[in-house]
């Protein structure tokens, strides 16, 4: 449904089920770890049900966001492939946070900042998944100094992630105009032209074979 | 009831009902007086009401292989030769050492699953064990155990419910040798003073007590005729709870919260101090007139 038909697809329906798949996920594993880190947050658990509850859900959360992060990043890597200009950007973003990015290199579908955000996150849970596991002693018994490890790695891991994901949905709702793409797949051409102009032109181009696409 | 003499309870961040003050006690298991008769273990299994499953032999007296959810003490034998052609039938009476600084408790996220008595003595409250296991993690003996039936965390209470009226642990009851004692701290230690200059006098000049300071003592003591070499026995050398448990139960919460609160924070007042970021009005109007 789009309701000005000039708006630019940014993002399939199926693209988008997949990110909020992750993203609940992601909210309920976050709220029930940190319930299972420190007692501040321990009240979560009555989210879940309990304590133990909590516990049971926690890693089979975690086995849904595994699998479907997994088929986003299988989706999306070959968007965020880092090149000279995405660190050119990167270099020069104190100039984005100070809102003067007008004279900043002009960027495609993600610019570096998305495209490293999407490497790190990728890299958290490559640490996250087997830590997880190992600490799951419902199913599994590993060596103790194995799980020691893994209990640091799992939880510094997680702050860091939680942390990438406040910048993440900060800079969803800071660039006005962008919430909508994780709505309902649309944004403006204004808004395609002002932050991500190279991929703009490219889906604007009028084709050789016709007329403009969309 | 409420009691009134917790010293330490699991996942809680301010002091607990603490006005009673007990006195220290200590179970004292001195190695060279045990015959490996495992009273111990059948009076712990009476007094706890439990049974576990028969299994099978698997080669020593030891039995059952390990410890479990069910059974909370075990006899350990080890054939060693502390020197060349000297061959020593060491057994020790495996169980937790209720650690002065416990790792479990430490580890335990739930509130109030694991407690520490002023008398010293660590419990586990099942009733709020979560069944994460993350005690075991930060246990630096391998005590606890997670039940498969229920997958809470079991291990040995040094009786706490016997000591509260003023009885003796049950394995200290029926020990037929006086190899477990039980007492004050104070006693215990002068009782293993003694025991330790009979077993010097006798030619174990290694003898010792087995108090790790690293834990910061503990309220289950041995005395060791090998002292200088606990591994003998199974136990380990200097104890402690492990670096990376003391990272994670210590330093990494304060930094985490701290961390997320930065970041979530810095967002914020980022938004409120730049305002968002909108399409500029030009562009805006380029597009509309396209249109």
């Amino acid at each position: 449904m789009r309701r000005d038909h000039r708006d630019l697809v940014r993002y399939t329906a199926s693209e988008r089920v997949n990110h909020w798949i992750v993203g609940i996920s992601f909210i309920l594993l976050g709220m029930s770890g940190l319930a299972l880190f420190h007692p501040a947050f321990f009240p979560f658990t009555l989210l879940f049900g309990g304590g133990t509850w909590t516990r049971i859900l926690h890693p089979i959360f975690g086995v849904i966001m595994a699998v479907f992060f997994i088929i986003m990043v299988w989706r999306f890597a070959k968007h965020n492939l880092m090149h000279k200009l995405d660190w050119q950007w990167i270099g020069r973003v104190n100039e984005m946070i100070d809102g003067n990015d007008e004279t900043m290199p002009v960027q495609g579908k993600y610019n570096g900042g998305q495209k490293l955000l999407f490497w790190l996150l990728l890299a958290c849970m490559l640490l996250l998944i087997p830590s997880g596991i190992l600490l799951w002693r419902a199913y599994f018994d590993f060596p103790v100094e194995l799980v020691r490890v893994a209990a640091v790695v799992h939880s510094a891991t997680a702050v860091v992630m939680i942390c990438l994901i406040f910048v993440h949905i900060y800079a969803a709702i800071w660039v006005t105009g962008t919430v909508r793409a994780m709505w309902y797949g649309t944004v403006t051409r204004a808004w395609a032209k002002q932050h991500h102009r190279c991929w703009f032109e490219e889906v604007t181009k009028p084709r050789s074979d016709g007329p403009a696409r969309r | 009831m409420a009691t009134l003499d917790i010293q330490a309870r699991s996942a809680t961040t301010t002091p607990s009902p603490g006005v009673r003050q007990q006195l220290d006690v200590a179970k004292l298991i001195d190695i060279s007086k045990c015959i490996g008769c495992k009273a111990c273990q059948v009076a712990c299994m009476e007094w706890n009401d439990l049974r576990d499953e028969v299994g099978h032999n698997t080669g020593s007296y030891q039995y059952p292989p390990d410890l479990n959810s069910k059974s909370w003490t075990l006899m350990r034998f080890y054939e060693v030769e502390p020197e060349p052609n000297r061959l020593e039938w060491l057994i020790r009476k495996d169980g937790c050492m209720h650690c002065v600084d416990p790792g479990c408790l430490a580890a335990c996220p739930a509130p109030g699953a694991i407690v520490q008595y002023s008398n010293g003595i660590v419990d586990f409250n099942q009733d709020h064990c979560i069944g994460c296991g993350y005690c075991i993690a930060g246990c630096p003996f391998d005590i606890p155990r997670l039940a498969e039936i229920d997958q809470k965390a079991y291990k040995c209470t040094l009786c706490s419910d016997r000591i509260s009226v003023g009885r003796e642990p049950a394995c200290v009851k029926t020990c037929p040798t006086g190899a477990i004692t039980f007492g004050s701290k104070s006693d215990m230690l002068t009782h293993a003073s003694t025991r330790v200059a009979d077993l010097n006098s006798r030619g174990f000049q290694n003898a010792a007590l087995y108090d790790p300071p690293g834990v910061g003592g503990t309220h289950v003591m041995y005395v060791l005729q090998h002292a200088d070499r606990p591994e003998l026995y199974g136990l380990p050398k200097d104890p402690t709870i492990s670096p990376m448990v003391e990272l994670w139960t210590g330093l990494a919460k304060p930094l985490a919260i701290a961390t997320m609160a930065f970041v979530g924070f810095a967002s914020l007042f980022h938004y409120v101090t730049k305002g968002p970021n909108s399409v500029s009005k030009e562009i805006e109007k380029e597009e509309e007139e396209k249109a």
